[in-house]
């Protein structure tokens, strides 16, 4: 194993810049053209009448989103295939080694996906008007294979019934002060894409010493990067150690008792790509579908309702909520997380036991 | 059902023809039996031996003996297995006996009750004993805290916890060990006892030196079949033991099919499930000798009531409170949670809500197509196991053809299988040539056709030499013919056990998990794993909603099966 110990300047540098590098392939002589929404295609997603969107954003937002784009587009119906970024890859994976085509829109909370099936050649390219038109080029694939769809941190959280302001821990170090041990919940990386893509970016800038120590704390294991933060809110544990930014805004916006904490040494930040699959049953469907979520009222509404970031450039952060650019981040680098991920879960799995 | 038995009765005056007829059923279904099974196993013993190149080795098992991550689940899942026996024996026997030999007021009702414990998912319960015994949230720890003014992180129970997992197993798998128990004390012929009173036996000592050494060889057989399912299941420890931070085998292999896939050790880890089932079931089969084996007649005094006098009340009571457990409480945690705004808070004016119903029925996309293949696949099985249970049983039962006996070896052989090894073996076989059936209902359909046909097959073969004995002769005694007697006396009897039958199957389709789990994908999705989904992701409302509603259809099945005598001596329907 090779060490990762970095050292804080390291982090700060890293948390500095924002390079996410599923886009660092070479810039092609020329990328594929936008493609604006024709009614043809239209027309042609009718006839098709269902899109399937493999995505693992919590499920309550998925739908909404999906319902959405159905009154956009009467006639199209979207089924939204949920799991965990980890499970939906491998069932990717799987029904694909058995030629079962089912996905036609892909969103992951793993960005290090897209470098897999964009190298096995899974993907379609199609860049919607949006994505080239308000999209920075560190949020588009060069192919116009995928582009950034939301973006999310993973944070620390507390519930403020349990857990007094001045009392919350202020940082990853705090959660491993002996006055947590049982009170923590926790995501699993096996499962979570977003969790995957945290405990990378934690131990690469925290070393695998601080999880050694976290596993010691008798945290409670659950799955989705979804639920710790639902688990704050039913007051089953007072603090999260990790767990999805939106769904505390989310919760905190309908008056559930649980308050965010950015850790003082950096947020992991989320890439959220959507991509098309080659093999689409619904190439049109998909095609239109792929289109309207990168618009901006799509994206605003990911923002308003879903509590996610956008990369859109006429997007506007939700008052009340604190900007993206005012909160230190540590930095993505889903090349790594792909060459490393296996191995992440693996040394995971021993210091947790599942 | 009655013209298949009367077309089968139609030839069997005439003995050649019925030859000629014998030998495509006999070769038909043994392959039909050998593809669904073997086909299974095979791949999984050859996984179990080979590496990753496809070179024989003993490295997955090596690895299995001494690997911590291997070993530590096994030894827990032992521990589990035994101490759930112990406790759901200690809970079922008693209980078994109050209902059975005893004056106890409502006996029936009881009964009632533990078949509603029976046929609650196993998973579905954790779920919502999660609700009510997460050691902060859950709705009985609240209580507790309100009631003493306990500090707020003290708690009364831990469900996330091995104890926690080891009660709520208990409480879905002590109704096997019930039915066993209580069916033997049905059975003991009243004679007995008045022998025993007439030589001056006291009301305690012929319990203690005639009824208990008689339903001791039930018990011990419901302990095994306890150990068994506790062995097996996967759903319970996936919602409970995970969070707490420990694995049992069930999950340990069903991790080993996450990304990236060790499908060799998964199919390694398996066979000591195999092995261990088949040994205990051989012992079961051994205590029990020959059980299940009803007599549907005039014989046979009834069994005499022990009177409880003024222990009645108390003992109802005992009984009432142990049944809080596996039903009344969940039952009505999952009501709460389902018109909860908050699924751990009790439902006021205030946080009163359909949305949670309006979210699983509209919003939810996913909801439609688990409910259409859940009724497509519960329906196909049950109409298919019990056609083909039905068709064995009547050859085995009536000893038609030669080689009927390994017939009805392979149609219970299944029982010999765990959901969660069958689903390996099954995800083995179907995903490459010459049969690519992942990602079709057709690979849940034979994984439950498997599962339940030795459930269909004891009842039916049960059913059939029950009617056959006394009856039927007496019926020609008095002068009917063969077809008449068959169309008027088993017929008839047949039906109700084929209506029974078919609704048992179905209701375990339903609660069907641990292979499913295995085998769906996005477009094969059934209830059962979408609600595993949903508990993954926290959405435990959803969960309820849904619950709720597989819990009503499960009743209205069991309702009807209960129209005919449906809860009897074989029936078991496996609980994963």
């Amino acid at each position: 194993m090779r060490g990762w110990k970095f050292s804080r300047r390291d982090i700060i540098k890293g948390s500095a810049a924002l390079a996410a590098s599923a886009y660092a392939a070479p810039i092609r002589a020329q990328a594929p053209a936008s493609e604006a929404v024709t009614p043809a295609l239209v027309e042609a997603a009718k006839k098709e009448g269902k899109v399937v969107w493999y995505t693992s954003v919590d499920l309550p937002v998925a739908e909404k989103i999906a319902k959405a784009f159905e009154a956009r587009y009467p006639g199209v119906a979207p089924r939204v295939e949920r799991s965990g970024a980890e499970r939906v890859f491998q069932r990717i994976g799987q029904e694909y080694g058995s030629r079962i085509y089912a996905a036609d829109v892909v969103n992951s909370s793993d960005a290090a996906h897209f470098i897999v099936w964009k190298r096995d050649g899974l993907l379609a390219p199609y860049v919607p008007e949006d994505v080239a038109k308000h999209y920075p080029a560190d949020h588009k694939d060069a192919d116009g294979m995928f582009a950034t769809w939301r973006a999310w941190l993973s944070v620390i959280g507390y519930n403020t019934d349990l857990v007094k302001r001045e009392d919350a821990p202020k940082s990853f170090a705090d959660l491993l002060d002996p006055k947590w041990t049982g009170k923590i919940v926790k995501a699993h990386p096996g499962y979570s894409g977003t969790i995957l893509t945290a405990t990378f970016q934690m131990a690469r800038d925290l070393g695998w010493e601080y999880f050694e120590k976290l596993a010691k704390q008798k945290i409670m294991q659950v799955q989705s990067s979804a639920d710790p933060p639902k688990k704050l809110s039913l007051g089953e544990r007072a603090v999260m150690a990790d767990g999805n930014e939106y769904n505390m805004f989310l919760l905190k916006e309908s008056g559930r008792p649980v308050e965010i904490v950015y850790p003082t040494e950096g947020s992991p930040l989320i890439i959220g790509p959507n991509g098309i699959f080659k093999n689409a049953p619904n190439p049109n469907a998909a095609r239109l579908f792929q289109s309207w979520m990168f618009t901006i009222e799509a994206q605003q509404m990911a923002i308003e309702i879903g509590g996610l970031r956008s990369f859109h450039a006429l997007a506007k952060e939700k008052p009340g909520r604190k900007p993206l650019k005012e909160i230190k981040l540590m930095k993505d680098d889903a090349a790594a997380v792909e060459k490393q991920g296996e191995d992440i879960k693996a040394r995971y799995t021993q210091l947790f036991r599942v | 059902m009655a013209a298949l038995t009367q077309a089968a009765a139609g030839h069997a005056p005439a003995r050649p023809a019925r030859l000629d007829l014998s030998r495509p059923i006999i070769f038909t279904f043994a392959a039909i039996l050998c593809v669904l099974i073997v086909l299974p196993l095979s791949w999984l013993f050859y996984y179990g031996f080979v590496d990753r190149a496809g070179n024989f080795t003993l490295g997955n098992f090596r690895q299995l003996v001494s690997d911590r991550a291997f070993v530590d689940p096994l030894i827990t899942t032992f521990i589990l297995a035994t101490t759930a026996s112990i406790v759901c024996c200690a809970v079922a026997a008693p209980i078994g006996w109050l209902v059975a030999r005893t004056d106890m007021p409502v006996r029936g009702f009881v009964r009632l009750l533990v078949t509603a414990s029976f046929v609650t998912p196993p998973f579905l319960g954790a779920i919502a004993w999660e609700l009510l015994a997460a050691p902060n949230s859950g709705l009985l720890n609240r209580a507790f805290r309100a009631v003493t003014g306990a500090p707020q992180d003290e708690y009364l129970f831990n469900i996330y916890s091995f104890p926690g997992l080891i009660f709520v197993i208990s409480c879905y798998t002590f109704p096997y060990v019930f039915v066993l128990v209580a069916n033997s004390l049905d059975r003991i012929p009243g004679d007995l006892e008045d022998a025993s009173s007439i030589l001056g036996g006291k009301t305690w000592t012929t319990a203690r030196r005639i009824t208990i050494p008689l339903a001791l060889p039930a018990l011990l057989a419901g302990a095994l079949v306890a150990f068994l399912q506790s062995m097996t299941l996967f759903g319970s420890p996936a919602i409970l033991a995970l969070p707490a931070g420990f694995h049992t085998m069930t999950t340990k292999i069903w991790s080993l099919f996450q990304y990236p896939p060790k499908p060799e050790l998964a199919a390694a880890a398996s066979l000591p499930l195999l092995v261990l089932t088949v040994v205990l079931l051989r012992a079961e089969h051994m205590v029990l000798g020959r059980r299940g084996y009803s007599v549907l007649g005039g014989k046979g005094a009834e069994p005499r009531l022990v009177r409880l006098k003024f222990l009645r009340w108390p003992a109802l009571a005992v009984c009432l409170f142990v049944l809080l457990n596996p039903v009344f409480l969940p039952y009505g945690a999952l009501l709460n949670a389902t018109f909860s705004k908050v699924a751990t808070q009790i439902v006021t004016p205030q946080n009163f809500t359909f949305h949670n119903i309006e979210f699983v029925f509209f919003e939810l996309s996913a909801t439609k197509l688990a409910l259409k293949n859940t009724f497509i696949l519960g329906a196909a099985t049950a109409t298919i196991g019990t056609l083909i249970a039905l068709v064995i049983s009547y050859v085995t039962a009536r000893k038609a053809v030669t080689g009927h006996r390994a017939l009805g070896f392979l149609a219970t052989a299944p029982v010999a299988i765990p959901g969660i090894v069958l689903g390996v073996g099954l995800f083995l076989s179907y995903t490459r040539p010459p049969f690519i059936l992942y990602g079709t209902l057709w690979i849940l359909l034979i994984a439950f056709v498997t599962i339940s046909l030795p459930v269909a097959y004891q009842q039916l073969q049960s059913a059939i030499r029950a009617v056959h004995s006394d009856l039927e002769d007496a019926s020609r005694i008095l002068g009917a013919t063969r077809l008449q007697a068959l169309s008027h006396i088993t017929a008839p009897l047949l039906r109700t056990s084929v209506i029974a039958t078919w609704c048992f199957v179905f209701v375990g389709v339903m609660r069907e998990l641990s292979a499913a789990i295995m085998l769906f994908t996005s477009e094969t999705k059934v209830i059962s794993v979408l609600i595993f989904d949903l508990n993954e992701s926290g959405d435990l409302a959803a969960i309820s909603v849904l619950g709720l509603f597989m819990l009503i259809v499960t009743f209205a099945t069991v309702m009807l099966a209960n129209r005919v005598p449906g809860f009897g001596g074989g029936i078991r329907l496996r609980n994963h």
